[in-house]
């Protein structure tokens, strides 16, 4: 321990440890975000006397020990103990101390559950639920989630706050969702840790690496939750999507940090051991077709794949076709209409680009161009990759795309 | 950022003792729980391994067991933020030992794999 410098080692346990603290104040006090004060309270109280006292044997029994007496002297304080203590039926009328706090010691993985279900209650806005989330699942500090999503703090500390407040006001219960809503309510957990995900894996490569660390923080929810709930297969089809996904990160972009699009990768650098996860994890959701499950299915489908050309197109476009059909969207089509151009010819996928109606969405014209391009078309194609370009927010993304433009009319 | 881990010791004096090896497997499933341990397995005794040299351009290739004093007892890798998250994930690991085998001693080397932020894209 001499070697580490206690306030990273005060962090470092606070981050393996603070989800599970905070769902285990917020089953007492009813409230994740006084929940969440206490805990932070123990955090400081550990970070003022370890660096003097030396880190204790056991840190995270320590700062759960620490934050429970916050609880109960807040509780007492409130005049609310005796009824918490009813609430958690451990009262006892002949008990003189009543054992709440052997009531914090029995903890169970639900309450990391329960915590997980309400930082991404439907009540909350996505952007509540995501910043929510990663700061008492996660363990981020608002600085760290600000820095990650490129926004100022004051944006994050607002977000969050509210959302504290909006559970408090609609008085969200601490509890797992009732049979009758765990569906919508788990589809709405899966999407906040999605969305963490996509965020991160959208920022090819920036300046600051807690961005892309976004996508770790994903994963590790995900895994969180495949642990805590295990008999859901989205929330394996999830974590599987993420690994597969997570698995060609190296191969994404150049040194420059220049995106390379999946049938240029060198799959050499894909990560083999991400590619594994996914792959078991998948295998937990086998024979069910939620949307998840379906999209790492197709991610699959690619990591199985030693070449771009030893791609099974016939797979994906099928496991397309049935995406569409759980979950249509106009993107869905969109990707459908690449794997059928692939798996049944170009002809075939522009068909399917041509009843679709997407305003603003680049990538319908970048497709709709290579499939022009491989059908001979070129000066339609060139005029497509020029209307995608223009239409791109992204500047790598636009450089790409006016890329292929250029080479078709060098081509002519 | 990932770490890898490896539990080294000598010959210990005893058998390892009953309930060592579920408290280990209960510590593993939290820590994979926790989404930070990726991959972990035991190591045979070098005896059933090899070594493959080279010297003075010259290919070599030893039977084990190796020389050393201490074994390469298992690894485990992890997916974490800090270095001090995989300290701590091997100190928890190591009272373990402490606390159920008397006498046994070794170390765990935290090594870091090198990563996409230890190549930070040209400014």
């Amino acid at each position: 321990m001499a070697a580490t410098d206690p306030r990273r080692a005060v962090e470092a346990v606070w981050r393996i440890e603070s989800a599970r603290i905070v769902a285990g104040l917020a089953r007492i006090v009813r409230d994740v975000g006084l929940a969440e004060e206490l805990a932070q309270d123990a955090l400081v109280i550990a970070l003022e006397r370890w660096p003097v006292d030396g880190v204790p044997d056991q840190p995270g029994a320590w700062l759960m020990a620490t934050a429970k007496h916050r609880a109960i002297d807040a509780l007492r304080r409130s005049g609310t103990y005796q009824r918490k203590l009813e609430e958690i039926g451990r009262a006892t009328p002949e008990a003189e101390e009543p054992d709440l706090a052997g009531a914090l010691d029995d903890y169970v993985g639900d309450d990391v559950l329960r915590l997980i279900f309400t930082t991404c209650h439907p009540v909350l806005s996505t952007e509540s639920r995501v910043a929510l989330t990663l700061r008492l699942l996660g363990g981020l500090t608002t600085g760290e989630i600000a820095r990650a999503y490129l926004v100022p703090e004051a944006t994050v500390g607002q977000r969050i706050s509210r959302a504290k407040r909006t559970l408090a006001e609609k008085r969200v219960p601490f509890e797992l969702p009732p049979p009758a809503e765990a569906g919508e309510r788990l589809a709405s957990v899966l999407e906040a840790v999605y969305l963490i995900f996509n965020e991160g894996y959208a920022a090819t490569a920036g300046t600051d690496w807690l961005r892309p660390a976004l996508c770790e923080e994903a994963l590790r929810l995900g895994r969180i939750l495949a642990a805590l709930a295990p008999r859901e297969p989205e929330v394996h089809g999830l974590v599987a999507l993420m690994e597969l996904q997570a698995s060609r990160t190296p191969a994404r972009t150049d040194p420059r940090g220049n995106p390379i699009l999946l049938q240029d990768q060198d799959r050499g650098r894909w990560d083999r051991l991400l590619i594994r996860r996914g792959l078991a994890a998948l295998a937990h959701a086998e024979g069910t077709f939620g949307p998840y499950v379906l999209q790492a299915e197709i991610a699959a489908c690619h990591a199985r794949a030693r070449s771009n050309e030893q791609t099974d197109w016939e797979r994906i476009a099928a496991l397309y076709a049935v995406l569409a059909h759980v979950s249509p969207s106009p993107v869905v089509e969109l990707n459908r209409a690449v794997a059928v151009g692939h798996a049944y010819g170009a002809a075939h996928g522009l068909e399917i680009v041509d009843g679709l109606v997407l305003p603003h969405y680049p990538l319908l014209p970048a497709v709709r161009a290579d499939l022009l391009a491989r059908l001979g078309r070129d000066a339609e194609a060139r005029a497509e990759f020029e209307r995608a370009a223009r239409m791109s927010g992204n500047a790598r993304t636009r450089d790409l795309f006016q890329a292929r433009a250029d080479a078709l009319s060098a081509d002519r | 950022m990932r770490y890898l881990t490896l539990l080294k010791s000598a010959q210990p004096p005893t058998p390892p003792p009953p309930g060592l090896m579920d408290a280990i497997a209960k510590l593993g499933a939290e820590a994979a729980a926790s989404g930070a341990l990726l991959d972990t397995a035991g190591l045979a005794p070098s005896s059933a391994g090899a070594r493959v040299g080279l010297y003075g351009g010259r290919l070599s290739v030893t039977d084990g067991p190796f020389a050393e004093a201490k074994e390469t007892i298992s690894y485990a890798l992890y997916q974490v933020r800090t270095r001090e998250e995989a300290v701590e994930w091997a100190s928890r690991f190591m009272k373990l030992h402490r606390d159920m085998w008397e006498g046994w001693e070794g170390e765990v080397e935290v090594l870091k794999v090198f990563g996409p932020e230890d190549f930070p894209p040209p400014a």
